[in-house]
């Protein structure tokens, strides 16, 4: 029977890991959460461990947590592991040094992934993995899906053999997210991998009452030293443990690793050293170039630490002349990276000890690759052998980049390939919600398990989290996939776009090679698809000789109920196409697929499926392709017209997916960027959008209140700018008090929604003669698009409102006040968003924004684009993203320089009196800046002051010019999701909020971690599922507003715009304005909720209603007017809680999965909702004495 | 001694009282407080086509829904063991009441049209019903399809589900059919052992207010029971069927008068969702003293005396409109 599996390296280590382990905490990451997905859902399912019995999973507050509980469990006495990755391992680093001092045995598998500098990234390099390699810990590395299966259970035979904890890493997303055939580990192998002895011996050491010891101790200067050298041996020991552990599987399996593995002629003269994945492709292309014989070998390091000179010197060919060590990591400032520094040192001591094999110590240069999953291609590989031809090659080189600044880099061909003329390379593009990953998914498996291919699949995904794009790398063929790189240039036999539209934007057919197949999805025929098409797109078609089919998978979707997802008839084309099954087998083949993936979800799914693939062949045809290039239009630009050149120049094409090709010297050099870039990425994702009615509008502004994408604007003017206003631009009289201008207009950007319809739902007015109809409703986009377009461009030119002039008491017209956060590319219909527009509105112009990593952060943050902005005198919010954990310190920090920096402003301008006036000086000091009209009002007067101080040379006056913004109020706002305020972040939220100062939280509450897939966090309510809480969360949610009531003097206020946008307004409007700390959590509905997003203030309402979100505002304020602080907002609930758990998918889910666990939970979690509501109300109903001893006047 | 007892679906009841497809049969307990307090049979609620179609495909669309589309969060939720989408859990249910239950257990099928879903029907026999009450509704928009397509459309739905059982089969209908009698015959032939007159249906509501359209299940009262007894007693002794009164049987002068029309059994919910099982004795006691009083010496005995075929007065049954009373004549007397 075979053994092999097609699947991902993070279930490939899962599988072991799991299997070998008692107790596993677990914290979310990317790359590495797939692995704690899989322990946790297994330990749900009651799947046990080689032992027999079922892994206890435990998720932490975060890595450090989780690190912690490891220890806890290995000391007394639990075989432990962990997942984890990039930031989060450096959160488990003072752990590690202790659980390493104190020689405990456990693995921990990482998915080595980038450390945050000048950026954040989740994508792989060695910066995690070399940030914590002194801690003590062995580094045993892999390269391929199959060796990280493999090697997780050879590290945790040698940690138990020799003591040493292990860190075993792979690449982030190149090898955890590949999916590859692979020899898949049997029950036997693992048990006969682990020595039983050896776990005992573990157990033994644990601490016990039973058999009392010390172990933690604190020492002294006498004796720290020499204990720290007692371990020495365990260390000297490690690598031939490890070579043991590798002889012994070799034996189980006939696959033969070494610590240092070689590869290459016997007689090379160069040799590339290198780590991970990129081992991989170096030795592959190795193997070609020795084929037309080229000397050359390459070192694939294995076991990174303890490093073993020993085991280097036995791998180093003797006839080598020169080395390249490749680093997948940046050292800034080091004399070289730390593989080179290693190699180069294990040169000198294999010399001195007379161990080498060479004569003369060879060459060394010390080269970086692959920073950030950056392509590491065999034509990269090539250039650096061809580098260490050279008398004198280039040290500290870097491959893959143009280096056009510090001229690091090496030049190569991206035309060299080494690709297999034998293996199918096939490149899909697909939009993230057609499914074609999924499918993708499904047909490698299709391949790998049902025929006798190697068979290997790869994803990019873009930034966005609504209309993104995928592409999907697919290559199968005889023997092992071992290309772990994308598909080049001109490399793909099959190129697929599942999308029509992107052919408009995207260069899809670079990758198709002379004579490969193009399929396209699209609305035209094969008759008369042709004139549709851009230039480009034909040229290509034609010189590369393509042979081309269509299908209109839209229209077999729609007629078999499978909606807008396209995958498995695109599947099927493939399928039929390719070859790679008899058609017959390859549908059966299809179905029986589909019955695995959909069977659970019910009979309809799977007919619907399969009536997919059965009309699909039907509607599949080649098109008969011209002589010429006949197509009068071109691809778009990826920016618009009137961007700024930074914008075109570098924004631009990494819209286009040419960012591979910028330059060094065309970025910031210290990751700052400019704001205010979203609008010019008129992205078009969505077929619908929402048309005003004027006529039935009653101008509320809810529409633009509830926005996530700020797509919808309204403005107040007069009528003459009316008079050159497009034809189709609609206005109405204007019904606003106090706000000048006679003329309203709702506009929205037809090429910036998403299409969620939130407005639709919030519009109040109905039509009085068709009442489905409202002031706002859903149109078919393509038609209306151009003169849209025109019409938002003239609204955009019409002066937003005068600041000073607005009362923004009201939702109405606070929603005149021009957004400062727009156009993301958070989901369609996101509930955090909103919130964060309205912040902008409100106090955009003078906000600085510590936003905690997460959701926020990506959609606010990753480029290209970003949707924060300026206003019409280029204020705007100031952004920064610092971590996960520390956001709220992060926050305070803003504010204690605000708070210094202001206060020494004003020191100076006291002691510049006699420069500035009397009077000047007065109302600078004295301002009220309360209002927006106090605060302009100010900002005019520090013109002023500057004026009269331009001229001044005293190192006051200066000191003062350059401090002097600060004289006009700076608000702080830190903001993040409850992943951050409830788990990671929550003990320095909690000092910052103790800390008294003018600070101000906002807590964007999904109750999961969304970014990362919507794992459980502290504020999961129970009877929820989410991922690490598969059988549904036990324990209530957490109640961050109640512990932070408790301090009696932080401004807190529970808030759900889609329940009572006013009282939405009011809080923010008080937090900001109370001078102390203030928090404020806001229901933030989500795709992790399982809802229907169109829905989702609806759902706000009715968790409202049902009393699981009660409402309020506690303003310590109030006290000193003899009032109660706590005023709830909220009716007594008067829904049942399952009147709104029901509409979710993760409540509902429970009940599907397992009825009685589901009743008992929600009986629990009324109970929680009718405890709290009673607590809620007490606590309002005390009466308060206001300060002069007197009762609250009611 | 009065004798209650009855035959409906080929079952031998104790007496008329069916608990007709509500919640009130989703729990074993509270069909074991049904039996207990003396119900002849219970009809389990409807596994529904719609639904269970709806469930599986808003499931499907709510797990796929953003997935794979962000390198962070290929999916959202965890992967669940099972969804019990689908009959299982109903059919389990039904297995489980059987092994605890004495009375009869009928099961309760609806939907609208032929389809993969009437295997079902096989799978509610293998679970262990006595019998099958097969529920059609369908409520039509389309102007271009006529009576007769629907007919046909729902008698080979009967067909197709009498053709995978073998246990008896009741058909239940709602009252909105040109032709009720001869479409009646046609289901009879078409291999239906009963027919339930009727089904209630959610009735919208308009909320002038808020605009609204909204669906709403009222409970029955007394009044309702006009209806289904007028077709009770003029299908009587014209089918060759089995005759289940339902809606608006609420104390035993509703179940004597379904008797009287022609029914075999009645079947109730709202009673007994409001008042609960305690009312099936009271009713039973009425029904016995009533016949005492009255000197019937079984319930049979009145079966039909009042249907349309043995009153009188037929006529009264085929009023629909108030005229002014008419003089009445018999022209074959001279």
């Amino acid at each position: 029977m075979s053994n092999k599996i097609t699947l991902d390296a993070n279930e490939a280590v899962a599988r072991v890991a799991y299997r070998v382990n008692e107790v596993i905490a677990i914290y979310p990451i990317t790359p590495s959460s797939g692995m704690g997905e899989f322990a946790d859902a297994w330990s749900a399912q009651n799947i046990k461990n080689i032992w027999g019995t079922v892994p206890l999973v435990a998720e932490m507050q975060s890595e450090g947590g989780a690190a912690g509980a490891v220890h806890g469990a290995l000391q007394t006495g639990s075989l432990t592991t962990t997942f984890t990755a990039s930031q989060g391992l450096l959160l488990m680093i003072p752990n590690m040094f202790k659980i390493a001092g104190e020689l405990t045995s456990t693995v921990f598998h990482v998915t080595a992934r980038t450390i945050a500098t000048h950026a954040l990234s989740i994508f792989g390099d060695h910066s995690d993995i070399m940030a914590a390699r002194a801690t003590g810990f062995a580094f045993l590395g892999s390269r391929s899906v199959q060796e990280a299966h493999d090697f997780a259970l050879i590290s945790t035979r040698a940690t138990l053999n020799s003591r040493i904890p292990f860190i075993h890493f792979f690449d982030g997303f190149r090898t955890s997210h590949e999916v590859n055939k692979i020899d898949i580990l049997s029950e036997e192998t693992m048990v006969s991998m682990i020595d039983e002895d050896a776990v005992i011996r573990h157990r033994s050491r644990s601490l016990s009452p039973d058999r009392p010891v010390l172990r933690g101790t604190a020492q002294n200067p006498d004796v720290f030293f020499q204990a720290r050298e007692s371990a020495n041996s365990f260390y000297d020991n490690c690598p031939d443990i490890v070579q043991e552990a590798m002889d012994k599987f070799a034996k189980l399996t006939g696959r033969q690793y070494h610590l240092f593995d070689y590869f290459g002629s016997p007689d090379a003269e160069r040799v590339i050293i290198v780590m991970g994945s990129g081992a991989e492709t170096a030795e592959e292309t190795a193997k070609y170039l020795i084929n037309k014989g080229e000397k050359v070998g390459i070192i694939t390091v294995h076991l990174f630490r303890p490093f073993s000179v020993k085991h280097l010197m036995q791998a180093l060919p003797a006839p080598v002349k020169s080395i390249a060590v490749l680093d997948r990591t940046k050292e800034s400032g080091s004399s070289g990276e730390p593989l080179l520094q290693d190699i180069i040192s294990a040169l000198f001591e294999g010399k001195t000890l007379g161990i080498a094999p060479f004569e003369q110590i060879p060459t060394v240069i010390g080269g970086r690759f692959g920073l950030s999953s950056k392509e590491f291609t065999p034509a990269m590989v090539k250039a650096v052998y061809d580098e260490l031809k050279k008398s004198k090659p280039k040290n500290h080189f870097t491959i893959g980049i143009n280096d056009d600044v510090t001229h690091t880099s090496l030049s190569y061909d991206p035309r060299f390939s080494i690709a297999d003329p034998n293996t199918k390379r096939c490149v899909f593009f697909g939009l993230g919600s057609d499914g074609t990953v999924g499918a993708n998914k499904n047909s490698i498996k299709i391949i790998g398990e049902e025929t006798e291919f190697g068979a290997q699949g790869y994803f990019v995904y873009d930034s966005k989290k609504s209309g993104s794009v995928t592409i999907s790398h697919l290559r199968f063929g005889p023997g092992e996939m071992r290309a772990p790189y994308q598909i080049g240039v001109g490399e793909a036999n099959f190129v697929a776009c599942h999308q029509f539209s992107f052919l408009e934007r995207l260069d899809v057919l670079k990758y198709a090679e002379e004579n490969a197949v193009f399929l396209l999805n699209s609305t035209y025929g094969p008759d008369d698809v042709w004139n549709h098409l851009p230039q480009e797109t034909q040229k290509q078609i034609i010189e590369k000789k393509l042979k081309f089919y269509v299908i209109d998978a839209y229209e077999v979707a729609q007629k078999t109920g499978m909606g807008g997802r396209v995958n498995t008839i695109m599947q099927t084309c493939f399928f039929a196409i390719s070859g790679v099954l008899p058609r017959e087998e390859a549908i059966e083949r299809i179905k029986y697929s589909i019955e695995k993936t959909y069977g659970k979800r019910g009979e309809a799914v799977v007919q619907r499926n399969f009536e997919a693939v059965d009309h699909t062949l039907a509607n599949l045809a080649e098109v008969k392709v011209p002589k010429a290039v006949s197509s009068e239009f071109k691809r778009r630009d990826s920016v618009s017209a009137n961007a700024p050149k930074f914008v075109k120049n570098v924004l631009g094409p990494i819209l286009a997916y040419e960012g591979d090709d910028i330059p060094v010297s065309a970025f910031p050099t210290d990751g700052t960027f400019p704001t205010a870039t979203s609008q010019y990425e008129k992205r078009n994702i969505s077929l619908e959008m929402p048309v005003w009615d004027s006529e039935i509008c009653i101008q509320c502004g809810k529409c633009v209140f509830v926005c996530p994408h700020a797509v919808i604007r309204m403005k107040v003017y007069d009528d003459h700018y009316l008079v050159d206003a497009p034809a189709t631009f609609k206005s109405l009289d204007a019904k606003f008090k106090g706000v000048p201008g006679n003329k309203f207009t709702i506009q929205v950007s037809p090429e910036d929604c998403t299409g969620c319809a939130l407005c639709v739902e919030a519009c109040p007015a109905k039509n009085k003669t068709q009442a489905g109809l409202k002031a706002i409703n859903m149109a078919d986009q393509p038609p209306i698009r151009d003169a849209e377009s025109l019409n938002w461009e003239y609204f955009m030119s019409i002066p937003d409102v005068d600041r000073n002039d607005l009362e923004t008491t009201t939702v109405k017209n606070s929603q005149l006040l021009r957004p400062l956060f727009e156009f993301s590319g958070a989901c369609a219909g996101c509930g955090e968003t909103p919130y964060i527009k309205l912040l902008s509105q409100l106090f955009g112009d003078r906000t600085i924004l510590a936003n905690a990593t997460g959701c926020s952060s990506i959609y606010g943050g990753n480029l290209p684009t970003t949707p924060w902005a300026v206003d019409e005198n280029g204020r705007g919010p100031a952004w920064s993203n610092s971590l996960f954990e520390d956001n709220a310190e992060f926050g305070l920090g803003m504010r204690l320089t605000v708070d210094r920096q202001t206060e020494f402003a004003h020191e100076l301008v006291m002691r510049l009196t006699d420069k500035i006036g009397e009077d000047l000086v007065s109302e600078l000091l004295n301002a009220d800046q309360s209002t927006d009209a106090g605060i302009n009002a100010q900002r005019a007067r520090v013109v002023e002051l500057k004026k009269r101080l331009a001229k001044e040379k005293d190192r006051d006056s200066k000191q003062l010019l350059s401090l002097a913004e600060f004289l006009v109020k700076k608000t702080v706002w830190i903001m993040g999701g409850d992943g951050w305020a409830y788990d990671i972040g929550y003990g320095g939220l909690d000092h910052v909020l103790a800390s008294g100062r003018n600070i101000n939280v906002l807590v964007l509450d999904t109750e999961v971690y969304s970014n990362t897939g919507g794992q459980a966090s502290k504020s999961t309510p129970r009877a929820a599922v989410a991922k690490f809480a598969s059988n549904g969360k036990s324990l209530p949610k957490k109640d961050l507003g109640m512990i932070a009531m408790a301090y009696g003097y932080i401004y807190v206020a529970k808030v759900a715009m889609g329940a009572n946008d006013a009282q939405t307004l009011k809080a923010f409007k008080e937090a900001e304005a109370y001078n102390g700390p203030s928090l404020i959590i806001a229901y933030s509905h989500c795709i992790a909720h399982g809802i229907d997003m169109r829905k989702g203030m609806e759902q706000q309402k009715l968790a409202v209603l049902s009393g699981i979100w009660p409402i309020y505002r506690y303003n310590p304020e109030l006290v000193a007017l003899g009032q109660n602080p706590l005023v709830i907002d909220s009716k007594d609930p008067s829904i049942p809680v399952q009147d709104y758990a029901y509409n979710e998918t993760r409540y509902r889910m429970l009940v599907q999965s397992d009825e009685q666990r589901a009743e008992k939970l929600m009986i629990d979690a009324k109970n929680d909702v009718r405890k709290r509501w009673e607590l809620y109300k007490q606590m309002a109903d005390i009466e308060y004495k206001a300060a002069n001893g007197n009762k609250e006047q009611k | 001694m009065t004798s209650l007892s009855t035959n409906y679906l080929k079952l031998k009841l104790k007496n008329p009282l069916i608990a007709s497809a509500s919640p009130l049969s989703k729990k074993l307990d509270n069909i074991k407080r049904l039996e207990d307090a003396g119900i002849a049979a219970v009809v389990m609620y409807s596994l529904f086509e719609e639904q269970i179609t709806h469930e599986s495909n808003a499931l499907d669309y709510f797990l796929n829904r953003g997935t794979e589309s962000f390198a962070e969060a290929l999916t959202y939720f965890p992967e669940m063991d099972n969804y019990n989408i689908g009959p299982d859990n109903y059919l389990e249910l039904i297995t489980k009441i059987k092994s605890h239950i004495e009375i009869p257990i009928i099961g309760s099928l609806n939907g609208v049209s032929s389809g993969g879903w009437v295997e079902y029907a096989k799978k509610i026999e293998q679970a262990g019903a006595d019998a099958l009450e097969l529920n059609i509704y369908y409520i039509p928009t389309e102007t271009k399809i006529s009576s007769g397509e629907l007919e046909i459309a729902q008698i080979e739905l009967v067909s197709d589900v009498r053709s995978k059982i073998s246990i008896p089969l009741a058909v239940k209908l709602s009252p909105y059919y040109s032709a009720l009698p001869n479409f009646a015959e046609r289901l009879v032939n078409s291999g239906a052992n009963s027919l339930v007159l009727f089904n209630r249906f959610y009735q919208p509501d308009i909320d002038i207010n808020t605009l609204e359209v909204n669906p709403s299940l009222e409970l029955s009262n007394s009044y309702d029971l006009r209806l289904p007894l007028r077709w009770v007693a003029i299908l009587y002794d014209r089918i060759k069927a089995d005759l289940a009164l339902t809606s608006g049987v609420h104390n035993e002068q509703d179940v004597i008068k379904a008797m009287m029309a022609g029914a075999n059994v009645v079947e109730m919910a709202s009673e007994l969702i409001e008042n609960g099982p305690k009312r099936i004795p009271e009713i039973l006691q009425g029904i016995e003293n009533w016949l005492v009083e009255y000197e019937y010496k079984s319930i049979d005995q009145m079966r039909g005396s009042m249907s349309h075929k043995s009153v009188s007065e037929p006529a009264a049954f085929e009023r629909a409109n108030y005229m002014k009373a008419l003089q009445t004549f018999d022209n074959r007397l001279p």
